[in-house]
C-alpha cells in the first residue's frame, strides 16, 4: 500500500516521531514488569501459590486465598459488568437515537469518571450496611459497576462501525430486529467488543479502593461469596503498608502474580476467541 | 413458485418529502420485471416498499395497497418481518455477513428463524448455492472460508443464494450487478433468467441494456411516478410516452 509518510527520500520526520513514540509506550510497561520480576521473583515459590498467609514473624506462607479470591470476585464482576455493558452498548448503538440514548450515554461517561473509591463507598452503603457484614459479592458488584461504562461505550463504538448494509441484509432475510442486533451485528463486531471487555476487566482486576469497603480482605481460606474474602490487590496493599520486611517482599510477589493473572486472562480470551475464525474473515 | 404482485396507490415518504407518488403496477408471477429510471427517480424506493424495507430507514414511511400473492403487505396486523421472509432482497453492493463461513451465510436466514433440522438445512444450502450457480466454486470450502473472502461477483451470488435459502416467493434485486465487472454481470443476468422458473423477480437497474436483456416487462420511473409500464420490447422500441423515449434514447438521465 502506498504510504504518504514513506514517499520521497528516506523516512519522513513524522514517521520517525511516531515510531519513537510507539517505542516509548512500551518502555513503562517493560520497566514495571522487570522491576516486579527483580523484586518479586525472589520470594516466589510453590508455597506462595498453595498456602494461606502466616502471622507476622513466622516464615513462609502464601497468598493462595487471595489468588482464588481475586478470581472469584472478578468472576462476579464480569457476570454483572459484561452482560449489562454489552446490553447497554447494543441499546445505544441500535436503538438509542433519542433523548433517552443521550441521557444514558452521558450517564455512562460520568460513571466512567467517578473515582473507584466512591463506587466502593456507594456499594458499601447499598449492600454492606444492609447486610451488616462485608462480602466478596459486594466487591464483585463494585467492580462490575465499574466495568459497565467502559464496555457499554466500547460496544457502542464497535457496533456503529458495522456497515448498515450488514443489518439490511439480515432484516431483508426476515430476521427480527432484536435477533439481527444480537446474532448478526454484535457477532460482526465481536472482535472489538471482546477487546472492550478485556480492557474493562484488566482495569478493574487491580482495583484496591472499591474492595476496601466491600470484600474487605481475609487472612484465611474462604470461598463463600457472602463472607469477607481476600483479594491480591488488598493483600498487596496491606502487606506493602506493614512494617515487616518479608511481608514487603511478599507484596512484590503478590503484585507480580496479579499482573501475570491479568495478562494470562487477556491472552487466554484472545486465543479462545480467535480459534473459531476462518480464512478471510474480518 | 412465484406469486404476482399488485400495487395500488403506493405513496412513499422520507420525512415529509414524497418520494413515490401514487404508483400502480401489476407484476405477473414467474416473470422478470425491470424497473428503470434516472438516479433519484424512486426506483429503489419502490422495490424497498414491496418488502417493507423502506420503513427501516429513520423517518421513512409508506402507504398504499400492496398485495403479494394473498398477503396484504401494508394490511393491518401484517408483520413486516413475515413479509420480508416471503420476499427476498438482493442489494446493490454484495453484503455477505463478514464473520460467517460460506455455509453459515446461506443458512443464516434459516438458523436465525429457528430452523433446526440439520439434514434439511444442508439440502437447502446446496440447492440455493446450485440455483445461484456458485456451488461448484465453493463446495469444497463451505465451512473453511468466510463469505467475505470471495470475489465481488461470487459474493453477490452468495447473497442471492442466501435470499433463496429461506424459500421466498418473490426476489427483489436492487441494481444487483452495478458494482460488478462485465463477466460477473453476465453470470448474474444468466442466473436471473433461470430464477424466473421458480420465483417472481423484480430488478432495479440503471443499465438499460441489462433491462432489455433480462426482463419481459419494464417500468419507467421519473421523479417518483411510474411513467410507463409495458412489455420490455415495446418500451425500448415504441414507447408511448415522450419522456420514456427521451430517457431511453439518452436525451437525459
Amino acid at each position: 500500500m502506498h504510504n504518504p509518510a514513506q514517499s520521497g527520500q528516506g523516512v519522513s520526520i513524522w514517521r520517525r516521531a511516531s515510531n519513537h513514540s510507539a517505542t516509548l509506550v512500551i518502555v513503562p510497561l517493560l520497566a514495571i514488569f522487570v522491576d516486579l520480576l527483580i523484586k518479586g521473583a525472589g520470594s516466589f515459590n510453590l508455597a506462595f501459590l498453595t498456602h494461606t498467609p502466616k502471622p507476622p514473624g513466622e516464615e513462609g506462607g502464601g497468598m493462595a486465598n487471595a489468588i482464588v479470591g481475586t478470581g472469584l470476585i472478578l468472576g462476579v464482576a464480569s457476570l454483572i459488568g459484561v452482560p449489562l455493558g454489552i446490553g447497554c452498548g447494543i441499546y445505544l448503538a441500535e436503538y438509542g437515537r433519542g433523548r433517552l440514548g443521550d441521557l444514558i450515554r452521558f450517564t455512562a461517561d460520568v460513571l466512567n469518571g467517578i473515582p473507584s473509591i466512591v463506587i466502593g463507598m456507594s456499594v458499601y452503603g447499598l449492600i454492606v450496611l444492609r447486610q451488616k457484614h462485608f462480602s466478596a459479592f459486594s466487591g464483585g458488584v463494585a467492580l462490575g459497576i465499574m466495568m459497565i461504562p467502559t464496555i457499554a461505550r466500547a460496544t457502542e463504538e464497535m457496533l456503529l462501525m458495522v456497515p448498515n448494509m450488514v443489518r439490511e441484509a439480515a432484516l431483508g432475510l426476515g430476521i427480527p430486529k432484536w435477533r439481527t442486533s444480537l446474532s448478526i451485528t454484535l457477532r460482526t463486531a465481536s472482535g472489538g467488543v471482546i477487546t472492550g471487555c478485556m480492557l474493562a476487566f484488566a482495569r478493574v482486576a487491580g482495583e484496591t479502593a472499591p474492595l476496601l469497603f466491600t470484600a474487605f480482605g481475609n487472612q484465611f481460606w474462604s470461598l463463600k461469596l457472602n463472607q469477607p474474602m481476600a483479594a491480591l490487590s488488598l493483600q498487596v496493599y496491606v502487606y506493602g503498608l506493614s512494617p515487616y520486611d518479608d511481608w514487603h517482599k511478599q507484596a512484590w510477589t503478590g503484585a507480580l502474580i496479579l499482573i501475570t493473572m491479568i495478562v494470562g486472562a487477556v491472552a487466554a480470551v484472545r486465543i479462545v476467541t480467535s480459534r473459531g475464525k476462518m480464512k478471510g474473515a474480518s | 413458485m412465484g406469486v404476482g404482485i399488485e400495487v395500488r396507490g403506493l405513496n412513499a415518504y422520507y420525512g415529509k418529502h414524497l418520494a413515490l407518488k401514487s404508483v400502480d403496477m401489476t407484476v405477473p408471477a414467474n416473470h422478470v420485471t425491470a424497473v428503470i429510471g434516472p438516479s433519484g427517480c424512486g426506483k429503489s424506493t419502490f422495490v424497498r416498499c414491496l418488502n417493507r424495507m423502506h420503513e427501516t430507514i429513520p423517518d421513512a414511511s409508506a402507504e398504499g395497497d400492496v398485495r403479494v400473492g394473498d398477503v396484504s403487505v401494508y394490511g393491518d396486523g401484517t408483520d413486516p418481518v413475515e413479509v420480508r421472509r416471503r420476499i427476498g432482497m438482493v442489494f446493490q453492493k454484495p453484503n455477505p455477513f463478514p464473520t460467517m463461513s460460506i455455509y453459515d451465510n446461506v443458512a443464516a436466514g434459516l438458523k436465525l428463524n429457528g430452523f433446526r433440522n440439520r439434514k434439511q438445512m444442508d439440502e437447502l444450502v446446496e440447492r440455493s448455492l446450485k440455483l445461484s450457480a456458485l456451488w461448484d466454486e465453493v463446495k469444497d470450502t463451505l465451512h473453511k472460508k468466510s463469505g467475505a473472502s470471495l470475489s465481488g461477483g461470487q459474493q453477490q451470488r452468495l447473497c442471492i443464494a442466501r435470499s433463496l435459502a429461506v424459500e421466498p416467493d418473490v426476489l427483489l434485486m436492487d441494481e444487483p450487478a452495478s458494482a460488478l465487472d462485465p463477466i460477473s454481470t453476465s453470470k448474474i443476468e444468466e442466473l436471473i433468467f433461470h430464477l424466473k422458473q421458480h420465483y417472481t423477480v423484480v430488478i432495479v437497474t440503471h443499465n438499460m441494456q441489462q433491462a432489455a436483456r433480462v426482463a419481459e416487462l419494464t417500468g419507467f420511473f421519473l421523479m417518483g411516478s411510474l411513467i410507463e409500464y409495458d412489455k420490455t420490447e415495446k418500451i425500448f422500441t415504441a414507447p408511448a410516452d415522450k419522456r420514456t423515449e427521451d430517457y431511453i434514447t439518452g436525451r437525459f438521465g
